[in-house]
């Protein structure tokens, strides 16, 4: 079967016991089915069958899951209310900023939400923010996490700039850009007949968050004592692991619009129910014309109300079931045997001998 | 001096030579110079050497300082490494940009902390450097090997002893003995010979294998043994170290008289003493300084036509990098100048000049360099380790390759450079050096035509292969050609008798006896005495007595068990002697005046024959003769010789089998054998008296005319001769140069052979490893004769070669017949012309269209320029393969240097990047390693372009939502560890494992090798497609993630994803999507591939787990992310599965509409393979074995095709002429 050189017909048994010159054979490779690329190997080869049923299987798996998560999506139950333009006093509509920044005007307002369909408890609600570069490089850098975390490293404050120490060189806690902007609009609900829908704001953030990274013996210390104020203030009372907002604040989003997780209502609310959210609109987003929009949302097994993973997954199965029959169909046009060796080169390209 | 002391042996051994050598060697009476007049030459500049004798501690010192005779090729010493090799590191423009990025890393300006840029960079500085420092490393130990030679030295007072090479200094006199070599360049004292001379053997310098004679200076001789250089004092004026082997210029101050001394008394470093017992010399260049050294340039680096196209690539990525930095740096720009300042959470009035919206352009000009450096993945800094990596392992690969270790030798294959793996699978011409590469230099007696009637039953393979063909398809064997493949392997048939065309028969026998070296004759109707009942036993004892007397061996007979081995100048003669032993006429002894025969038959008896004269062999000549006398009195010539130069000198009857004689030489011709003519004359005393004074006359004029009087004169005697026969000696060819010159053309390789030696042999080469073939039509180009070379005579020659070629080439333009095959053969003189700048193209273009082509008597240096014209005018890679010294320049032209290892010296081998033992290892190490490494290599690269492509554009992308603001989405830990660990193992695993086929079938289908040459994996378009693959998979990535997770929860817990999780699903869906690929790319899974692949996948999960419980001052926002957000949440998993197959549906349905509907070679064998259909269908197998080889007019099988068309289109003419039957051919 070798037609190559005597050597390679010599093979690694018989040369065994060759050479009686014990040194001069020192060089000789080593025979191991590693070293002389003769592994065992699995070689799998495409067949049209294989091309057909690996397509189909995939679209087979595909559109169900994709129908699956079209209809989680569509269980989910979302109000979502943009209240940043209609909160401002319609005197101050053209001087949004210098509403905003006059501590001397009343920040309240009321919106009256529709439920459209029953939502069931948990409700989670959200705050939306919009155009807000929370990702930016300058903005994520913006923080200190051994002194968020740590009673005695609350000097290190590297990283933080501008926000580091107050103007007496004392070091803030928390310190950086992230916290000193920390989100402060307020939501309270009450329902239509006047029942007010309590907002648990426990358990908001992650555990391991509360637990690891934000100390409980850490208090806030010169927060927001600048001359320039930037967001939410917080009770220098209560521990960094405790002050929720701020540590899902602290998870910058990923995108310039992100949700936030404000709080749970664990009542079951019916289709046609009012609510009526009494909200402090505290937070400039005016500045850079970002919306603001609160969201109460339940949720599936796959979270909130997104359509997008379903149609990729269907079109996905799409594809590859339109790609299925694409293969069947030109295999059935112009099938070609296996190992049919009129396919090699030197049988195509001399014609017939 | 000590003349008068005589040592009884060592005389007997002593043969004057002087007078057997008439023209040549005659020595030249000229007194010594006048002390007073000295050399003129020796003033000026360039000739300021001193060399004085025996006082080696004055020249280290100065004013001297020559250098002592340590050699080193080492690049580096201890000291210079790090310097040199860093310099030598960052000439690579990647390497540079990797460098201002690390250092920038350290400024704020960064995207990433400084450690995730100078980790990787220090690694792959270090694991290049490290391999540099190996390769210096076994460079030293080699010099080392050569430096702890041994050579016995005078250490004063007449008192020899050994000392190391390296110890030796200028003015040692040394005592080198037989086959050693010469430690440095000597001045030649005296030897053992009384007159002076000495055996060199300069194959190392020159790749001449005939030996060389060196004589010391009269003056010298008496310095013939220890004692007398007790007192030796001289001195030496030459020139100054030059790399000229050819030239000497200076004198020697000896006993206060001056003689010149000229190139035939010094013996080169590296070149060999043989057939001397031992000679003394005095150092003259020692080191660096000696010629051979002077001569050796440094090696250039080399590079893989992969890897400059990498380069290519590199710019192309390169300048996409600026683009998008570009982009990047002016979007950022725009965001700080018109958002920036409306952004108070950025506090945009405090912050610095790399944000400051009052300078957006300052902040971009920051930016760009900030982007440069965080789309740095698009270049790959892992690309350069994983290949270096890939290649070290192929290497190795090719280093333990059990089949291509020679038993002979003990030596295995070396990679001596790894970087250029992938290249043996590209060649295109393989240029190659003949003696001890082709053939190993030892001769074999294997036929002779004697008085008009052949002997020698050992057929050539050729004839064998073609009548076996004939006979199978005679008896009605199925299929055409389906049997060629398989010609090596039915030679294992014990005997098969082959009725030939030409009626002889031909018998194959396994050998059983033990074989002796230098005769393979069989016939035996000449052995053991069987001739005398012969024919014309009368020819047959001249001729065999031609055989044991025309020669100038000297007989060593060894004392124990009587045998005698014979040192002959030339091997040929060496076979002779041993064929007239074998036949009965053993040649024991030689004096001063007679040779000694002791011959057996008829009846045993010792011979006498005075020698009268030798009238030695010379290149011009082309035939020696001796002139001898019998016991009886009788004065014989015999004369061997060119067939040429016989047939024109025999006498009227003597030209009885002339025409017999021709028949059989050509025969012998074209099956490779180097034939020679014998013949004899009978001389009457007075005769040859007469001839003989006119002889004398003519040797002892002074005078320019007097080689050409001793011509002329021999010449009248070496007529009128009478022809005996011819002989038929093999040149050996080292096991199996026919099959893998076959296997290399089936492979489409064209094979130039470029040689030191004269035409004849060249041609009879060329015909035994089946390069030329009768049939083929001989191209010979060759200049006029040129005695007087003026400026005219130039010109003309000039344009005669021309009109040469271009006739040639329009002969080779008008030919219609497909089969008709053309060789150019051309030697050095005429090499010399048309190498020169306006005739090399015509030249290139003849030499492109014919199959083969042969170049004899060319010098190292027009090897080397061939090789360039070769490299350089058809732009294909050119493979060089020799093992002497003279092939250095061309093994370092060429783009790949292959050094033959199994033989002495080790110049071609240090010079060359692949060493093997025999030049039958090409065949494994380009049709297996090279096309195995060039597919690897290509796939390797193409895919670390993709997937860096894929993963680094999302960054860009990502930075669209940033505002430009150069955040990356992924952790730090997440991109370093992407190139070194979490991507790189199953690229490595690609880049070494992977096998389209399996070892043999490469070797059965030699056309398969192809696929490199034609450079069908690694082209724009196939490169591009990955690149375009890589974008695609970016675009997926990166937006289906941002659609998933855009700002809804995505945990049934009401969670949102922030950018760590984010950031980390991205990633996973990357490496998935990745390692896919890979795994669709690779057709071949052992247990490593699964291991990498799948391992590397299981590592992403591992060090995410990991990281994430590592203390969140480490791991920031992926504290615990697959753990507690990511871990459980079903659309994390379901993300990485959707992306993970829409990123490999395109390629996969690409893979499977080309393997449905094209499939290349290899997808169809795998399939053959795959179903086992080579074992249930034998024969298509065969046939397709057979078949699959590239249109080839070279090589054992073209030869057997063109011989069965010649058989059968005799065979039809007869038919035909018989009876007109003509349908039994079709």
């Amino acid at each position: 079967m070798m037609s190559s050189t005597s050597s390679a017909a010599a093979g690694p048994i018989s040369d065994a016991g060759s050479g009686p010159d014990a040194r001069r054979n020192s060089k000789r490779p080593k025979y191991s089915r590693f070293t002389q690329q003769e592994l065992p190997a699995c070689k799998p080869i495409l067949t049209p069958q294989w091309v057909i049923s690996i397509f189909t299987l995939v679209g087979i798996i595909f559109v169900p899951i994709g129908v699956a998560a079209l209809l989680a999506s569509h269980d989910v139950v979302e109000i979502v209310d943009r209240y940043e333009t209609a909160c401002v006093p319609s005197n101050m509509a053209d001087n949004k900023i210098g509403y905003i920044q006059n501590p001397n005007i009343s920040k309240a307002c009321t919106r009256v939400l529709k439920v459209t369909k029953d939502m069931d408890k948990p409700i989670y609600v959200y705050y939306q923010l919009d155009n807000f570069y929370q990702n930016h490089r300058r903005y994520v850098k913006s923080r200190n996490d051994q002194q968020l975390r740590d009673k005695s490293k609350a000097n290190e404050t590297s990283g933080c700039d501008p926000e580091k120490t107050t103007s007496d060189g004392t070091p803030i806690v928390p310190c950086g850009l992230i916290a000193w902007s920390l989100f402060n609009d307020t939501y309270s609900f009450t329902r239509g007949n006047g029942e007010a829908l309590t907002v648990n704001k426990k358990d908001i953030s992650w555990k391991s968050d509360r637990d690891h990274k934000f100390g409980s013996d850490v208090f806030p210390k010169n927060f927001q004592n600048g001359g320039l104020v930037g967001g939410g203030k917080l009770d220098p009372k209560i521990p960094l692991s405790e002050q929720e907002d701020l540590i899902v604040w602290m998870r910058t989003a990923a995108l310039p619009t992100f949700r936030k997780l404000y709080g749970r209502i664990e009542v079951d609310l019916k289709e046609n129910d009012t609510i009526t959210v009494v909200l402090e609109n505290n937070y400039n987003t005016y500045s850079f014309g970002g919306k603001k929009k609160l969201v109460l949302s339940t949720t599936s097994w796959l979270g909130g109300k997104n359509d997008f993973l379903g149609i990729a997954y269907i079109s996905i199965g799409g594809v590859c079931f339109f790609l299925a029959t694409l293969f069947t169909v030109v295999y059935l046009v112009k099938p070609r045997k296996l190992g049919d060796p009129s396919y090699l080169s030197w049988n195509n390209n001399r014609g017939t001998q | 001096m000590s003349r008068g002391k005589i040592r009884a042996k060592l005389r007997q051994e002593r043969l004057r030579w002087s007078k057997l050598y008439t023209f040549n060697c005659a020595r030249s009476n000229a007194e010594p110079a006048d002390a007073t007049e000295p050399f003129n030459g020796l003033q000026g500049p360039g000739f300021s050497r001193t060399v004085r004798c025996n006082q080696p501690g004055l020249h280290g010192r100065k004013p001297l300082s020559y250098p002592s005779n340590y050699i080193s090729t080492t690049k580096y010493n201890i000291i210079t490494f790090f310097p040199k090799a860093i310099f030598e590191q960052f000439r690579r423009v990647a390497n540079v940009y990797f460098l201002l990025a690390a250092i920038l890393s350290l400024t704020p300006i960064a995207p990433f902390s400084a450690v995730s840029m100078i980790a990787p960079l220090a690694f792959v500085v270090g694991l290049s450097m490290a391999k540099e420092a190996m390769e210096d490393w076994s460079r030293f130990m080699q010099d080392m090997k050569v430096n702890k030679r041994k050579v016995s030295t005078h250490k004063g007072n007449g008192i020899f002893g050994y000392r190391q090479w390296h110890k030796i200094l200028v003015g040692d006199v040394v005592k080198v003995e037989k086959d050693q070599f010469f430690p440095a360049d000597l001045l030649l004292l005296s030897s053992s010979y009384e007159d002076g001379i000495c055996y060199v053997e300069t194959m190392n310098l020159d790749g001449e294998t005939n030996l060389k004679v060196k004589r010391a200076m009269d003056a010298t001789l008496p310095l013939e043994d220890d004692m007398a250089f007790k007192d030796f004092n001289a001195t030496i004026r030459c020139e100054d170290p030059n790399p000229s082997l050819y030239t000497f210029v200076g004198n020697l101050e000896y006993e206060k008289q001056v003689y010149p001394l000229d190139p035939s008394q010094i013996l080169l470093r590296d070149s060999k003493l043989r057939n001397t017992s031992y000679i003394y010399g005095v150092v003259i260049f020692t080191g660096h300084d000696s010629k051979v050294m002077q001569n050796s340039t440094e090696s250039p680096s080399k590079r893989s036509s992969i890897e400059s196209k990498m380069d290519s690539i590199i710019y192309v990525l390169f300048t996409l990098l600026v683009l998008i930095s570009m982009i990047s740096s002016i979007g950022f720009a725009v965001y700080t100048k018109y958002g920036m300042p409306h952004w108070w959470y950025l506090q945009p009035k405090n912050a610095s000049s790399l944000y400051s919206p009052s300078m957006p352009a300052l902040s971009g000009i920051f930016h760009f360099v900030t982007a440069l450096i965080l789309y740095g993945y698009l270049i790959p800094i892992s690309l350069y380790v994983s290949i270096e990596v890939v290649k070290v392992l192929q290497a190795m690969f090719i280093n333990q390759d059990i089949q291509m270790y020679d038993e002979e030798s003990g030596k295995p294959a070396h990679a001596r450079t790894s970087n250029l793996n992938e290249e043996l699978g590209q060649v295109d011409t393989i240029l190659s050096d003949k003696t001890g590469t082709l053939t190993c230099n030892q001769m074999d007696f294997l036929k002779c035509s004697i008085a008009g009637v052949s002997y020698g039953v050992g057929s050539s393979e050729v004839e064998i292969a073609a009548a076996k063909h004939i006979a199978s398809e005679i008896s009605g064997s199925p299929g055409h050609n389906c049997f060629q493949a398989d010609y090596w392997d039915k030679k294992d048939d014990k005997s098969s008798v082959i009725e030939l065309e030409s009626g002889v028969t031909c018998r194959i026998e396994k050998d059983s006896k033990t074989k002796i070296n230098g005769f393979s004759f069989k016939d035996d109707r000449l052995l053991e005495g069987n001739w005398t009942k012969e024919l014309n036993p009368g020819t047959l004892l001249m001729f065999f007595r031609i055989l044991a007397v025309c020669h100038t061996a000297i007989p060593e007979v060894d004392e124990e068990t009587g045998s005698v081995t014979y040192e002959a100048e030339s091997p040929d003669e060496g076979a002779f002697l041993i064929a007239a032993r074998e036949f009965g006429f053993e040649f024991y002894r030689r004096t001063q005046a007679s040779v000694f025969v002791r011959e057996s038959y008829p009846n045993p008896s010792e011979r006498e024959f005075k020698i009268l004269n030798l009238l030695e062999f010379s290149s011009k000549r082309k035939r020696m003769t001796v002139i001898v006398q019998d016991e009886s009195g009788q004065i014989i010539l015999l004369c061997k010789g060119a067939d040429s130069m016989i047939f024109d000198r025999l006498s009227k009857n003597g030209k009885i089998y002339e025409a017999d004689t021709m028949k059989h030489l050509n025969e012998y011709g074209e099956a490779g054998l180097r034939t020679l003519a014998l013949a004899y004359k009978m001389l009457d005393e007075s005769e040859y008296s007469t001839w003989n004074a006119e002889f004398l006359r003519a040797k002892t004029t002074i005078g320019p005319d007097r080689d050409a009087q001793l011509e002329q004169v021999v010449d009248t005697m070496e007529r009128e001769l009478v022809l005996v026969g011819a002989t038929a000696v093999e040149d050996k060819l080292q096991k199996g140069v026919p099959q893998c010159i076959d296997k290399l053309a089936q492979a489409g390789l064209k094979i130039w052979v470029l040689t030191g030696d004269k035409m004849e042999t060249a041609i009879n080469i060329g015909f035994a490893c089946s390069l030329l073939r009768q049939g083929m039509k001989q191209i010979s180009i060759s200049t006029m004769n040129t005695d007087f070379l003026n400026q005219d005579a130039k010109k003309a020659i000039q344009d005669n070669i021309l009109l040469q070629i271009t006739n040639a080439s329009q002969m080779i333009k008008l030919e219609k017949d497909p089969h008709a095959a053309f060789a150019l053969i051309i030697d050095g003189k005429a090499l010399s012309y048309a190498l020169e700048d306006d005739l090399k193209h015509h030249f290139l273009g003849l030499a492109v269209d014919c199959a083969s082509v042969i170049c004899c008597r060319v010098s190292p240096k027009q090897k080397a320029l061939v090789t360039r014209l070769v490299k350089e005018g058809t732009g294909k890679i050119t493979l060089a393969v020799g093992d002497g010294a003279n092939d250095v320049g061309m093994i370092q032209e060429a783009d790949i240097g292959v050094g033959i290892s199994g033989v002495e010296g080790m110049q071609a081998v240090m010079a060359s990047d692949f060493s093997v033992a025999q030049f039958r290892c090409l065949e494994r190490l380009l049709v297996v390693h090279g096309h195995w490494c060039y597919k690897r290599i290509a796939q390797m690269v193409c895919y670390f372009f993709y997937k860096n492509i894929a993963f680094g554009l999302t960054l860009f992308y990502f930075e669209a939502y940033t505002g430009f603001s150069g955040q990356s989405v992924y952790e730090d830990w997440y991109m370093i560890l992407f190139n070194v660990i979490l991507t790189s193992l199953p690229v490595i695993s690609l880049g070494v494992f992977e096998q389209d086929v399996p070892s043999d079938v490469c070797l059965q289908f030699p056309a398969l090798y192809q696929q490199g040459p034609k450079n069908l994996f690694f082209d724009w378009r196939r490169i591009m497609a990955w690149m375009a693959n890589g974008l695609y998979s970016s675009l997926i990535v990166f937006f289906i993630n941002i659609g998933i997770f855009r700002a809804q929860a995505f945990r049934s817990d009401g969670q949102t994803a922030d950018m760590a999780a984010m950031g980390t699903v991205m990633f996973t869906c990357i490496i998935w999507a990745v390692n896919m690929q890979i795994s669709l790319t690779m057709s071949h899974f052992t247990w490593m591939q699964h291991l990498f692949v799948w391992g590397s996948i299981a590592t992403w999960y591992l060090f995410l787990f990991g990281y994430g419980f590592m203390s969140p001052v480490i791991s920031g926002n992926a504290f615990h992310v697959l753990s507690e957000s990511l871990g459980p949440a079903p659309i994390y998993w379901m993300t990485t599965f959707a992306i993970t197959v829409a990123c490999n549906v395109p390629y996969f349905a690409h893979l499977s509409y080309q393997r449905l509907f094209h499939p290349l070679d290899h997808h169809v064998i795998q399939e053959i393979k795959g179903l086992r259909k080579d074992l249930m269908d034998e024969h298509m197998w065969t046939r397709e074995r057979s078949k699959a080889r590239q249109e080839t007019k070279i090589g054992f099988t073209a030869r057997v095709d063109a011989k069965i068309r010649h058989l059968k289109g005799k065979l039809q003419r007869k038919v035909s002429s018989l009876g007109g039957i003509s349908s039994m051919a079709s």
